[in-house]
């Protein structure tokens, strides 16, 4: 279960060694927008290195490359797959078919440096008009794609829209990455909220992105990990619940009926197919998440 | 690799080391760090495993470390040595 994913400069010693104190159930090395244009080559020497020297990290691993269309791009690729971080994850991917040479480019480095095939995965970030008009196909095209994130920021630049805490200008974009990410059974992981100092606003908008069907989000800031993990982590109230749906069904079937009522609502299969992944949820957070 | 010209690589910052690498002969190593006394021999042997990974015969090394890992000391003194050799 990925809650969160916290951002860390490929360029930051520091942060890049001390990625897993913050508690995020994943960590994004950054060598794109986070590391100057003349600095590229150092950085990925670094996250490299770093990747390299840290193979017992107690957190999953995404390294976000260059895009496609860059030099940087295919160096990247060459530095990292050795390593073989969980995810890659390329930027700005406007169509099945760039997914398609990533992949390719992917597993090419894979044979040469003898990592699995199909070992690492992709969770492309949908930034551009292009990108999210076409997440159903870049969701669906390849088994390598494990999941999409939205990137707000570049989106709202590309759409000429006014970028806001509340959001209003995204609305659309989130439920049709979480559509096209849900169509193809596949994760779908939420953009970043940017005001590091607003804590409210950063909660909000994490319980939000969990409302409209996101399976995380992705974070900017360590001090941001902890109030998204509470928003995608069950609460106590959701899995009593989800027991006792569970607990009813199972009697209704005893009786057979396909659905029963409980504290005055209707139970029938979607309400059991939801208690179910949530308890599953809490399960694999180490909650109490087992099945009555 | 060959050094053609002088070359830097990382910052002053905090866990970081700044590395720069110039032309030479044979090699040399000076190291300032925070915490040279205990560590002094530790990072010379990183820089110096780097250098011939690299296959560096010729270079002058100088650098100012701010508490870096062997991993970041590596990555800045393989950039450096690649920025020096025109590699980068």
């Amino acid at each position: 279960m990925r809650r969160s994913l916290l951002f860390i400069p490929g360029n930051n010693p520091g942060m890049l060694v001390s990625a897993d104190i913050h508690g995020a159930d994943a960590v994004i090395f950054d060598l794109e927008d986070a590391v100057a244009p003349n600095e590229k080559d150092a950085a990925r020497l670094l996250v490299r290195n770093a990747l390299r020297a840290m193979r017992d990290l107690r957190v999953e691993v995404v390294v976000r490359v260059n895009p496609l269309a860059t030099d940087d791009f295919r160096q990247d690729i060459a530095a990292i797959v050795p390593l073989q971080p969980s995810l890659i994850m390329p930027t700005k991917v406007a169509d099945a078919d760039e997914v398609a040479v990533i992949s390719r480019t992917v597993a090419d480095a894979e044979r040469v440096e003898g990592v699995p095939a199909g070992a690492i995965g992709l969770l492309p970030l949908l930034e551009t008009a292009l990108g999210i008009e076409n997440a159903f196909s870049i969701a669906g095209c390849d088994p390598r794609v494990k999941g999409i994130l939205l990137g707000a920021e570049d989106l709202s630049s590309d759409l000429q829209a006014v970028r806001s805490k509340q959001g209003q200008e995204i609305l659309y974009a989130r439920g049709r990455v979480v559509m096209a990410a849900r169509a193809a059974g596949i994760e779908v992981y939420d953009t970043p909220f940017t005001d590091v100092d607003d804590m409210e606003g950063v909660s909000a908008d994490a319980k939000l992105a969990r409302a409209l069907g996101f399976s995380g989000k992705a974070v900017i800031s360590p001090r941001h990990v902890a109030a998204v993990n509470a928003a995608f982590t069950p609460t106590e109230d959701e899995i009593v619940y989800a027991r006792e749906v569970l607990l009813a069904i199972r009697e209704a079937e005893r009786q057979g009926k396909g659905a029963v009522s409980l504290r005055g609502k209707m139970v029938d299969k979607p309400i059991v197919d939801r208690a179910r992944r949530l308890l599953d949820g809490a399960r694999s957070l180490g909650l109490e998440g087992t099945e009555p | 690799m060959l050094i053609h010209k002088t070359a830097s690589a990382g910052t002053l910052e905090s866990n970081d080391v700044l590395v720069t690498v110039a032309p030479g002969s044979g090699i040399q190593v000076h190291v300032e760090s925070v915490v040279l006394a205990q560590f002094g021999g530790q990072i010379r042997e990183t820089v110096l495993d780097t250098l011939s990974r690299l296959q560096v015969t010729d270079a002058v090394v100088r650098l100012n470390d701010m508490g870096a890992l062997d991993c970041t000391i590596a990555a800045r003194v393989e950039a450096a040595v690649r920025r020096a050799g025109g590699d980068a």
